[in-house]
């Protein structure tokens, strides 16, 4: 397969993926002294499930978090629908159409499901200040539509039953579901999903594999993941990332990063737990 | 119905409706600290500030006369008109949410993720300077504010509960419509932030900063939305408060009658700041009633604070407080 091609490529399993949707040019990432991302380029392109993977320590949230406007990297360049992205508030870069999920789950305790999975609509209703103040005009018909699209998400997740819980009282398993619900509301040209099946039970890991290929089947959404579950990584990926202390050791599809005498060196020659 | 007993009925009215005037300036509070765990020390200070604005709109007074004529030599004081109550209002309105973009823009933005003591110890200086400021620009006499609102005893009450208990109950009419008010202003508050995307927001904001980030909403505007919130609510007890007892400096103390109310209720809880007003109120009013006279009285300046305390020990997150319970 040619990945190198700008017109994309073709999946083994006959997907076809299109052009670079984002780009990490030469980034470069520092806390104070410490170097948590050394000179690491690479792209994701239109449709495809992109995986960063690397051992513990690598970077690989970092980079989740360049990319979602979290942290501002000293230096390189972030390409976005081929535009250079300027620094970025990270509530900038998810009104470009990047939603993400987090590693220790961010979602509004205190709010119901289906309040937590409205929230990621907030940037598409358009009804202004006073309009919403006083429930006049579009505000209404605007919350009804939005509404709408919110209970597909839901079906589509399957957690109708828990709708008007509120999430704190929700099991770890079912709040990844409703964080991943709330970043797929926002109809994302990209999907950026940080850690989604960490502590979580063959079961659990099993619904969530099967959603994220779901998402990326029936909405086309691109999809970059970080995982720690090697096993996951290769069978859900298309292409994938290898990071090791900062910088990048490896890029390619799972077979070829499988092969790769520097990533079985850094990551799968080490015995790990 | 014994005498004892009907007076005891109107002191608690009496309670009821001082209550309401206290959950109104802890309104102001627990809207900030729900949305930014900011505990904002100059919320009695907005209170007075918009007060003097409004009087000061209302007679037409020149901001900044005495710097001006100390500076300049002249003599000027009034534009010499008197602006109509509704239109001064909305005007001191604009004034609290162009000062929530201030406070926005000057202190709060240089201080994001900072701790929260040091969020705190801003406000404290933001609330000397907004006394400082409210002298210069409007005087530091003590100024009457009338808005319309009706005054004095309420005489319909006085003759219905006449003709029922044969005891007519002394209510201030004021009361009655400061009770009216903070009914309107907790129900549509409750409404905006239960049923528009905006109140959505605040409430995310409020419950996980990183996530609200996340879904597009911008921090700032939602602190500047929820400071011209508490800059309203402050307009409105303002103007109770001031109505009541006149616009003076000392009503940036009301702020102290708050902190008994949020420890009853919880800091994060609107119908808490609600229901602990109304306990404190009739409390120290039944208080000094019953007990006041066996103790030689004044126990209204003291009766709240005990009540806190004992809560602080037994119940620190207040009556509606959330308990954080971290699963583990």
């Amino acid at each position: 397969m040619n990945v190198a091609n700008s017109e994309g490529y073709t999946t083994a399993d006959g997907r076809k993926i299109g052009g670079v949707l984002m780009e990490m040019k030469n980034i470069t990432l520092r806390f104070g002294g410490v170097k948590a991302i050394t000179d690491i380029s690479f792209d994701i392109r239109e449709g495809e499930i992109r995986a960063i993977i690397g051992p513990n320590g690598a970077g690989k949230s970092s980079m989740l978090n360049v990319i979602s406007g979290f942290y501002v990297p000293q230096e390189g360049e972030v390409w976005f629908k081929g535009y250079k992205r300027g620094p970025m508030k990270p509530y900038q870069v998810a009104r470009l159409g990047i939603a993400r999920t987090f590693q220790n789950i961010a979602l509004f305790d205190g709010m119901s499901v289906l309040d937590n999975i409205m929230t990621g609509r907030l940037t598409m209703m358009k009804s202004g200040l006073l309009s919403q103040a006083l429930w006049w005009g579009g505000a209404q018909r605007e919350e009804t539509e939005h509404r709408e699209k919110v209970e597909k998400i839901i079906d589509f997740l399957e957690i109708q039953p828990i709708r008007k819980t509120p999430v704190g009282r929700l099991p770890y398993g079912l709040k990844k579901r409703v964080e991943l619900a709330r970043a797929l509301a926002a109809e994302p040209k990209l999907l950026l999903l940080d850690e989604p099946m960490a502590g979580m039970n063959v079961e659990e890991k099993e619904d969530m594999s099967r959603f994220i290929l779901d998402v990326n089947d029936e909405f086309g959404t691109t999809i970059a993941l970080i995982e720690h579950d090697m096993g996951v990584v290769m069978d859900l990926s298309d292409r994938v990332v290898v990071m090791d202390y900062g910088k990048k050791i490896g890029d390619g599809t799972p077979d070829e990063v499988r092969n790769n005498q520097d990533v079985i060196d850094a990551y799968l020659g080490v015995a790990h737990d | 119905m014994p005498d004892q007993l009907l007076f005891a009925m109107e002191v608690t009215l009496n309670g009821l409706m001082a209550g309401v005037m206290y959950s109104l300036v802890a309104l102001g509070f627990v809207l900030i600290f729900k949305a930014s765990g900011i505990f904002n020390y100059a919320q009695g200070v907005l209170a007075l500030f918009a007060a003097l604005t409004l009087v000061g709109f209302q007679n037409g007074q020149i901001p900044f006369a005495h710097l001006i004529n100390a500076i300049f030599g002249t003599n000027l004081h009034e534009f010499g008109w008197h602006l109509p109550a509704v239109v001064a209002i909305a005007l001191t309105g604009a004034v609290m949410v162009l000062l929530a973009i201030i406070i926005e823009k000057f202190v709060l933005k240089h201080l994001v993720n900072q701790a929260p003591i040091i969020l705190f110890m801003a406000t404290i200086g933001m609330a000397y300077f907004l006394e400082g400021l409210g002298d210069i620009m409007w005087g530091a006499d003590i100024k009457k504010l009338d808005v319309g609102l009706p005054q004095g005893i309420s005489e319909t009450v006085e003759s219905v509960t006449d003709s029922l208990f044969g005891y007519g109950f002394f209510i201030d009419n004021l009361d009655i419509v400061a009770t009216v008010v903070a009914a309107l202003l907790v129900l549509s508050l409750t409404l905006f932030s239960q049923y528009t995307k905006y109140g959505r927001a605040l409430r995310a904001v409020a419950d996980d900063h990183q996530a609200a980030l996340s879904v597009g909403i911008s921090l700032r505007f939602i602190w500047v939305l929820v400071w011209s919130i508490a800059g309203v609510v402050a307009l409105v007890a303002g103007i109770m408060w001031g109505s009541k007892s006149g616009v003076q400096f000392s009503l940036s103390l009301i702020a102290l009658k708050a902190l008994p109310v949020l420890m009853l209720g919880g800091f994060t809880s609107i119908p808490g700041a609600i229901v602990g007003g109304l306990i404190i109120g009739v409390g120290e009013k039944l208080f000094e009633f019953l007990v006041g006279p066996m103790i030689g009285g004044a126990t209204e300046n003291w009766f709240a604070y005990v009540l806190a305390l004992l809560f602080l020990v037994f119940r620190p997150q207040g009556l509606f407080g959330e308990k954080i319970i971290e699963r583990v």
